[in-house]
């Protein structure tokens, strides 16, 4: 589904580069669940944004289900990121003026989704994520891990194949984050690709395959549990 | 993306800072209101006019001594001749297109019976002027028609200048003085008011030969014409003009029509209407800098709702039209709410100077709305095209 191919992503500071990625190779089957570990500043999160297409790789190819992405054109990659692809971030990023229903609702809205059917199809993701009872709720009237259900319910609202999860339990204590990665493990086994960035071996470990990363480049990989 | 629902969406933006958004509202609206009661004001002093000089006549001439060029002089070396009291005798009989003529001279002098006295303009004219004026007399009757000379020591007192004189006392048959000269009032006029910003209850007339020769005038003021109807204006106007240069061997009156005077100075109003569009536009102007100011701050608060919008997939399209839209709410909010803060200002001095018909014309409703809402749109660009540049990645993580 994925293939990446010495991808490198470079930063100038100043006069000074930062290589976020160093020639990066890395192939993601369909349906997988792959966890990528590593110290701070390794360059996961880089990864992971040149993955959902939200940042371009300075170097390197970068092909999702058989389409080469950096040829792909500015509307077309938003595209992809609206029909295929679901974030999930450490800080929720949800908008606190919307109701945990309308941040459900916002892939929808820009997809050009009717108002009846949006309203459908959040209720039924919130349901999905045990939620149905908070709605109406504001962001701010929501615990953590009910905030990241609620961001995980927008982010497969759309029936993305491809779940990108940044450190998703990186601001929930050990129950809120088991309930999350349930939630992103059962969302993977309905067939979605899922790749989750985390500091946490607890959590990594959960995963059928994890990749290390350090100093940009991919060190070592080994199986998970699998669990 | 459903328009309404971008609208939806902005509303809600909006909404969330109701102070910043009521002000933005505020500075456009005070704009509007400001286009739309000038232009209120501006259409309303057309109208008075227009209607003021529709009252006196509109089949009238004017025949004035002297002839004015489209430059404003007088030909170099040329005669002005003095208009006549003959003159207004010829032209009523020898012109079938004329009904009559009022001769008018015009001084301005002390009436005064007993102690009292008031300054007063003097018009020197005929029993004509009744009908060509339209004027009408309360108590007593006007000038008479005329003899030869149309001499005589009666005069006709305007409301004001009889009320102030004789205080309630009925002033018909009483002497009044006009310098040494001595006059028996033979009328007092109707109150028709003030017309053109000439009082018209106050001032008293005379005959014109009396006139002429105490004030020792030999030129008329001005020679009034009733044309018999109004499609005849313009050939009455050229016959006038040839008799007269028959007369005098020369030309050198000058005809004016009330349509002309009435098209000039409805043009000069409408102008002044549009400078003051102008003006107010300014502060239009200073309002879409307000909208501008608000939507770059709300773009810089907003960088990691921006940056979530596109990872949802909203393209760098929809990023704009939801920007854009936002500050044309606000603009257009402001045209609503200025539009009835405007017509409000209007109905408070329509309330004050009733007489005055204030009124803003419809093409300034439908423009001041027009140009709210495009102030909001052009205004809103540069903020909506700075949240479309803004890179997702770096929005997001704050950078
Ligand atoms: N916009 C940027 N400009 C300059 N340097 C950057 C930028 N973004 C990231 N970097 C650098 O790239 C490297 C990788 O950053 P990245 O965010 O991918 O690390 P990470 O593995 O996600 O770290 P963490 O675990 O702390 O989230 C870091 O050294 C970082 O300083
Ligand atoms: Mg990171």
């Amino acid at each position: 589904m994925i293939q990446l191919e010495r991808i490198s992503r470079v930063y100038h500071v100043g006069d000074s580069e930062v290589h976020a990625l160093r020639d990066v190779s890395l192939e993601i089957a369909g349906g997988e669940h792959l966890a990528i570990i590593g110290p701070s500043g390794s360059g996961k999160s880089t990864l992971m944004h040149i993955l959902g297409c939200l940042d371009r790789p300075s170097s390197g190819s970068y092909r999702f289900g058989g389409r080469e992405v950096g040829a792909l054109s500015e509307e077309e990659r938003s595209h992809l990121r609206q029909q295929e692809i679901g974030f999930v971030f450490q800080f929720f990023h949800l908008l606190p003026r919307l109701t945990a229903v309308g941040n459900v609702e916002l892939p929808m809205l820009f997809a050009g989704v009717g108002r009846r059917e949006r309203r459908r199809r959040a209720t039924e993701a919130l349901r999905a994520v045990g939620l149905e009872d908070r709605m109406e709720h504001r962001p701010d009237q929501l615990s953590g891990g009910q905030r990241q259900r609620v961001a995980i319910a927008r982010a497969v609202v759309m029936e993305p194949s491809l779940l990108l999860a940044d450190e998703p339990t990186g601001n929930l204590d050990r129950a809120s984050a088991e309930e999350v990665m349930e939630l992103l493990e059962s969302m993977n086994r309905e067939g979605r690709t899922l790749v989750v960035v985390t500091h946490d071996p607890e959590v990594a470990a959960r995963a059928r395959r994890i990749v290390r990363m350090s100093d940009g480049e991919l060190q070592a990989e080994a199986a998970g549990d699998g669990t | 993306m459903n328009p309404l629902d971008v609208l939806r969406f902005g509303w809600g933006a909006l909404s969330g800072h109701r102070l910043r958004t009521g002000l933005s509202v505020g500075g456009v609206a005070v704009g509007i209101a400001a286009v739309v009661a000038l232009t209120a004001l501006g259409e309303g002093a057309r109208r008075y006019v227009v209607q003021e000089f529709t009252s006196l006549g509109s089949n009238l001439l004017i025949v004035i001594p002297g002839k004015v060029e489209t430059t404003g002089t007088l030909p170099f070396g040329g005669v002005v001749h003095d208009l006549t009291v003959a003159d207004a005798r010829a032209i009523a009989q020898r012109l079938p297109e004329i009904v009559r003529t009022a001769p008018v001279a015009v001084a301005t002098d002390l009436v005064q019976y007993r102690d009292r006295g008031r300054s007063v303009p003097i018009l020197g004219t005929t029993g004509a002027y009744q009908f060509v004026r339209q004027v009408r007399v309360a108590a007593g009757r006007f000038l008479p028609p005329g003899s030869a000379q149309h001499g005589g020591s009666g005069i006709v007192l305007g409301p004001k200048v009889a009320a102030e004189l004789f205080r309630g006392d009925n002033p018909l048959g009483k002497i009044v003085r006009v310098g040494p000269y001595r006059f028996r009032v033979i009328g007092v006029m109707a109150p028709k008011g003030r017309s053109l910003g000439f009082d018209f209850d106050d001032l008293v007339f005379i005959p014109v030969g009396t006139a002429m020769r105490i004030f020792n005038r030999s030129s008329l003021f001005r020679i009034l014409c009733e044309v018999r109807t109004a499609s005849d204006l313009g050939r009455a106007k050229r016959r006038v003009l040839s008799l007269l240069r028959e007369r005098h061997r020369v030309d050198d009156v000058t005809v004016i029509t009330q349509d002309a005077v009435l098209s000039a100075f409805s043009s000069i109003l409408s102008a002044l209407t549009l400078a003051l569009v102008a003006i107010a536009s300014v502060s239009l102007t200073v309002a879409g800098v307000g909208i501008m100011n608000v939507m770059l701050v709300s773009v810089t608060e907003r960088r990691r709702e921006i940056g979530l919008l596109k990872a949802v997939g909203a393209t760098n399209g929809q990023v704009l039209v939801a920007f854009l839209t936002e500050a044309t709410i606000l603009s257009t909010a402001g045209g609503l709410a200025g539009l009835g803060l405007g017509l409000a200002a209007v109905r408070i001095f329509v309330h004050l100077y009733p007489g005055f018909p204030a009124s803003p014309p419809a093409w300034s409703l439908a423009a001041a709305l027009g140009t709210a809402v495009l102030v909001g749109t052009v205004f809103g660009v540069v903020p909506a095209r700075r949240a479309t540049r803004l890179d997702p990645v770096s929005a997001l993580t704050g950078r």
